[in-house]
């Protein structure tokens, strides 16, 4: 649990990158978190990565707050600001600067193009978030693929508050 | 709360804004309260609006890391967590239904790039960047051929 500069210029750099890429927000790039801290640098295990994900959903707040765990895994407190920032900081700024002018071309064709180009891709990284989720969280037993068909049904299908679900399955998953 | 209790912004205002930042890139939500406070009180109000939305989660979950690194290995816990990481796929995977169906409904290229997309990440495992850089503008300039 050293926190040395090194470590902690490549978390900045990789999630501010990951960060600017994030079309459809935070969920779009978990595929590509867990490419890089899991598959490529070896910084958490497969296991921890769905523990993190779990909780990050779980509690209330942004679901983004998964990169703070992966930073304090990597490299302590310094590490979870590292990225939380880097996640959340150069975006916001784009958003805040784009949102003051984007009155004058919200309306132009090339904006709209734009728009119609793009929405797709998005939802298509939401989907890769989907895969790799189920390959790497429901595959591990019967009970947690029926647990995930049974939330997706529900969730698409009702209105009900998602949370009394979550309650069900951590009470199933002890069983 | 910012619509119907303060009335700090209009319900049309809100929603316009909404849309703007869930197609930015950035996680959704906090982009709002940048773009939300800038719009209040300039630089300063997007500074503080975001800080004010951040601190507190991220706090907790540097609480949450800290006793999961200690206690994350009890049996008790593995076992929940697994439930609860089923019940996160799940959501999300409704998520993904909801934000697909009215795609998959239109005519064009879009359902193609989604499944290009959903392919290319989800089951090749190719680097978001690259894949970005290749099929962010080749959806454009379909989209722009379409049109």
């Amino acid at each position: 649990m050293k926190a040395d500069g090194d470590i902690l210029v490549i978390l900045a750099v990789q999630f501010a990158i990951i960060a600017l890429l994030s079309l459809g927000g935070a969920n779009a790039v978990l595929p590509e978190i867990h490419r890089q801290a899991v598959d490529l640098r070896g910084w958490i295990t497969e296991r921890q990565f769905a523990d993190m994900f779990a909780i990050a959903q779980a509690i209330p707040g942004p679901n983004v707050m998964i990169v703070t765990l992966v930073g304090y895994q990597v490299a302590g407190v310094w590490g979870a600001l590292v990225t939380t920032l880097a996640m959340c900081g150069p975006t916001s700024v784009l958003a805040g600067v784009l949102s003051r002018t984007w009155d004058r071309f919200k309306d132009a064709p090339w904006w709209v193009t734009m728009h119609a180009g793009l929405v797709p891709i998005s939802v298509g990284l939401v989907g890769a978030t989907a895969i790799v989720l189920l390959t790497h969280v429901a595959v591990q037993s019967i009970a947690a693929g029926v647990i995930a068909a049974a939330t997706a049904a529900v969730a698409y299908w009702t209105r009900w508050n998602p949370l009394w679900l979550m309650g069900a399955a951590g009470l199933a998953g002890l069983v | 709360m910012l619509v119907e209790q303060k009335r700090w912004m209009t319900a049309e205002e809100f929603n316009e804004i909404y849309a703007l930042c869930q197609f930015l890139p950035g996680p959704n939500i906090v982009n709002l309260a940048a773009v939300f406070g800038s719009r209040m009180r300039g630089a300063t109000g997007a500074a503080a609006a975001w800080s004010g939305f951040l601190v507190l989660p991220f706090c907790v979950m540097l609480l949450v890391g800290m006793l999961y690194l200690q206690y994350g290995d009890l049996d008790v816990l593995r076992r929940a967590l697994g439930g609860i990481a089923a019940w996160a796929a799940g959501l999300l995977i409704a998520t993904f239904a909801k934000m697909a169906t009215p795609l998959f409904r239109s005519f064009g290229p879009a359902p193609f790039v989604l499944l290009v997309t959903a392919g290319a990440i989800g089951v090749m495992r190719w680097p978001l960047l690259w894949v970005m850089v290749v099929l962010a503008p080749s959806s454009v300039a379909l989209a722009w051929w379409r049109r």
